[in-house]
């Protein structure tokens, strides 16, 4: 059982590192507003993978679930303003690129 | 009772939203106002034993597992102090009557949610109320849509989403480490168990996240934009409590609380502090907009609070509990006549203003009060605060720090004096011949928070026992 | 045996997240996107997570791609020559990105090995209902004000310039 945990331990926080590193790079690289936040969206889905096999390894799943569920309904939240905040950009300059959010400096 | 704090204004919320409530419009800003003053007086005033009840009627929410500390009662009082001042301030900035409606809303809604970071004890659920007030402050600093309220709204969303994301790996580790969320048990996990490399990157990623959220340089990059580009009203709220509430308030309680002081962290809070005192007051010396000018300063005031944790004793953390309440007081004021300024002439930049002092003399004379306390001069609150962090700077050994503090504070009259001059003394500039003082609702803010900045002063026995020292006896 | 499943469900969720990263138009970045949260989901399941996993399955790959739909649907879509052109400007952007993934992949397998946890935990029950209802009051306080903040998003955010006030 022991063992079978540390490799599942393992293929994970193999994988997850990956995912974060896709997510930052497409974050950092990006010259579209919807990019960025398909971005943040892979990052969640890193952390949500995280919660939970600390849940799974800790033999705690039910308390992994409830903050996953809390996470997701916060997430839903953030997604849906940011998106409002992305059309209202676009209204204003008729384009999605970063640009438009790079203009007060100093 | 804490919970009361947090589910009043929830309830109110809801109701001011039903539709039979649709005449009464002015009602939330009458209820947010009497809330705010019933907290700062149950904050002051209240006996310690009022806090464990379960005052609140309702068994059902008996598990909140929320705790009131003496610094969650200077929080309590901070909060009530600049959201109240916010409240008023953005309801008489906007004239739209809808979007009044909204913006008194998400305020009450932003109280009950900073309430809540200040009270709980769990890190998952400080991570929810922090969302809370963040989500609340993406709207409202994009609430009139123009291009640079979205560009400001849009880098704190995602410096913020960053830095939340940090924080929940960090309570992802925690939990695979320690096997809980829970404050009491991750600091007892931190003290019993050996070091390893995942709780090490817990802490780190969680520090960071905190950083980022209080706009510690070298991460402040969003917050000049974020505070500068929003209404004017939304702008006192920002400054003066939002991001102390998220990043400074909760890096305090999790280095007290749960991580325990260490020399490295030490090392760490005392150069993040020191950088940010210095970069933020030379940043703010070359800005020619009020509220950017305002924003720098206001880096430069939370590196005092860094530096003064950072001392890792307990007189340096009750001055900097003490300084991020005067500044409370102070920034909000100070954002309170840049509102009053912005409203009656149109302009933020500082070089088109010139001797307003003339056409609006109260905002003038609580403008100099505010810059007073906040360049540390006796015998305003402010200074107080700045005396406690420069002497246990010297007296735990860090002198060199405490000479930075204290060179620091001549920057911080340089650039505001520099303020003062160009915004309200010397000649009137062109045009504003006819200019008149702000409205009653705006000015008055001003002037209670110039009175309570000279009263903290001047009874400052008072609040010393009162407020602080209970911290340093134990936090 | 169980371990080769978690294998191949981890390198299926990372190439996922590649192909919503590396895709070159935005409806089917999102489509990975959602496509990427069914993957979190089968982990879930596998995870003894079933209710996380339906909130996923049905927030995460459902709601959240309509969001990320109607933003698109909403903002405008690029002619084909721009998006022909669009596409080679990408590509010497994002070429590095596999190759980086597969380096980082083969570091940390080799980096992390094998390890199990210093204490067995107690357990705080099964049952995420009761769990969520009797240790998570104060989450679900906090999500009842994030959601009414999200109301109040949405009322200010979506509101048409035009028709809701003068001043801009």
């Amino acid at each position: 059982m022991i063992d079978n945990l540390s490799m599942l331990l393992k293929v994970y926080l193999t994988a997850i590192p990956l995912i974060v590193l896709i997510g930052v790079y497409c974050i950092v690289v990006t010259h579209n507003l919807i990019r960025v936040l398909i971005g943040v969206e892979i990052l969640t889905k890193a952390v949500t993978l995280l919660l939970i096999i600390a849940g799974y390894v800790t033999n705690n799943t039910a308390f992994a679930q409830s903050l996953i569920i809390t996470l997701i309904v916060v997430e839903a939240v953030v997604v849906a303003t940011a998106a409002g905040v992305i059309l209202n950009v676009f209204k204003n300059n008729n384009s999605l690129h970063v640009r438009n959010i790079k203009h007060l400096r100093g | 009772m804490a919970s009361s704090l947090i589910l009043i204004p929830l309830i109110a919320v809801i109701i001011f939203n039903l539709p039979i409530m649709a005449s009464h419009k002015r009602l939330p800003l009458l209820f947010g106002v009497v809330f705010s003053l019933w907290q700062a007086w149950l904050a002051l005033f209240s006996a310690g034993s009022l806090w464990g009840n379960p005052v609140f009627p309702l068994p059902l929410l008996s598990g909140m597992h929320l705790q009131v500390t003496h610094l969650t009662l200077v929080m309590y009082l901070a909060i009530a102090i600049a959201a109240g001042s916010a409240l008023v301030i953005c309801w008489y900035t906007l004239e739209d009557g809808n979007k009044r409606f909204d913006v008194i809303n998400l305020i009450l809604l932003a109280i009950a949610g900073m309430n809540g970071v200040v009270s709980v004890t769990d890190l998952f659920t400080l991570y929810v109320f922090i969302e809370v007030v963040s989500i609340a402050s993406f709207i409202l600093i994009a609430l009139h849509k123009d291009g640079d309220a979205l560009e400001g709204s849009m880098k704190y969303i995602l410096m913020s989403a960053i830095a939340t994301l940090m924080m929940l790996s960090a309570i992802a580790l925690f939990m695979m480490t320690t096997g809980s969320t829970a404050f009491g048990e991750i600091a007892h996990a931190l003290r019993t168990q050996p070091d390893s490399l995942l709780r090490g990157t817990a802490v780190g990623l969680f520090l960071g996240g905190v950083f980022i959220k209080s706009g510690s340089v070298p991460f402040h990059g969003w917050l000049p934009d974020a505070y500068a580009s929003a209404p004017a009203g939304v702008s006192v709220l920002l400054a003066g409590i939002v991001t102390k509430t998220t990043g400074i308030y909760t890096l305090i309680r999790l280095v007290t609380a749960v991580f325990g002081f260490s020399a490295h962290l030490q090392t760490l809070l005392l150069a993040i502090g020191a950088l940010s005192i210095v970069v933020g007051a030379l940043a703010a010396l070359t800005q020619t907009d009020i509220k950017r000018m305002l924003a720098y300063s206001s880096i430069s005031q939370m590196g005092y609070i860094v530096i003064g944790l950072g001392t890792g004793t307990t007189i340096g953390v009750a001055g900097a509990v003490f300084h991020l309440l005067n500044h409370a007081i102070f920034k909000t004021q100070l954002f309170a006549n840049a509102a009053a300024v912005e409203e009656q002439t149109g302009t933020r930049n500082m070089d088109a203003l010139g001797g307003l002092a003339e056409k609006m003399p109260v905002t003038g004379i609580t403008s100099i009060i505010g810059f007073l306390s906040m360049a540390g001069v006796p015998p305003l609150s402010g200074f107080w605060s700045k005396l406690i962090i420069i002497i246990a700077l010297w007296l735990s050994g860090y002198r060199w720090y405490a000479l930075i503090a204290v060179a620091a504070s001549v920057l911080t009259l340089a650039y505001m004096l520099s303020l003062q001059r160009r915004v309200f003394f010397g000649k009137l500039a062109a045009g504003f011949e006819n200019l008149k003082e702000a409205e009653l609702g705006i000015v008055l803010p001003a002037v209670i928070l110039a009175a309570i900045s000279i009263i903290a002063g001047i009874a400052f026995p008072f609040v010393l026992h009162r407020l602080i020292l209970p911290i340093a006896a134990g936090w | 045996m169980t371990s080769v499943i978690d294998i191949i469900l981890a390198v299926l969720t990372t190439l996922a997240a590649l192909w919503a990263v590396m895709k070159g138009t935005l409806l089917r970045a999102a489509i990975a996107l959602a496509a990427t949260s069914v993957m979190v989901t089968i982990i879930l399941f596998r995870l003894n997570a079933p209710l996380a996993a339906v909130f996923e399955l049905s927030v995460c790959a459902g709601l959240i791609t309509v969001i990320f739909m109607s933003t698109l649907s909403l903002t405008k879509p690029r002619t084909y020559e721009e998006n022909m052109q669009h596409t080679k400007k990408r590509f010497s952007r994002y070429w590095l990105l596999p190759p980086i993934v597969g380096i980082a992949a083969i570091a940390l397998a080799i980096f992390i090995k094998p390890f199990s946890l210093y204490f067995p935990f107690a357990t705080s029950g099964t049952d995420v209902r009761s769990t969520l209802w009797n240790l998570r009051q104060a989450d679900i306080i906090g999500q009842i004000l994030i959601l009414l903040v999200g109301v109040f998003g949405i009322i200010v955010l979506f509101k048409d310039k035009k028709k809701s006030g003068k001043e801009i």
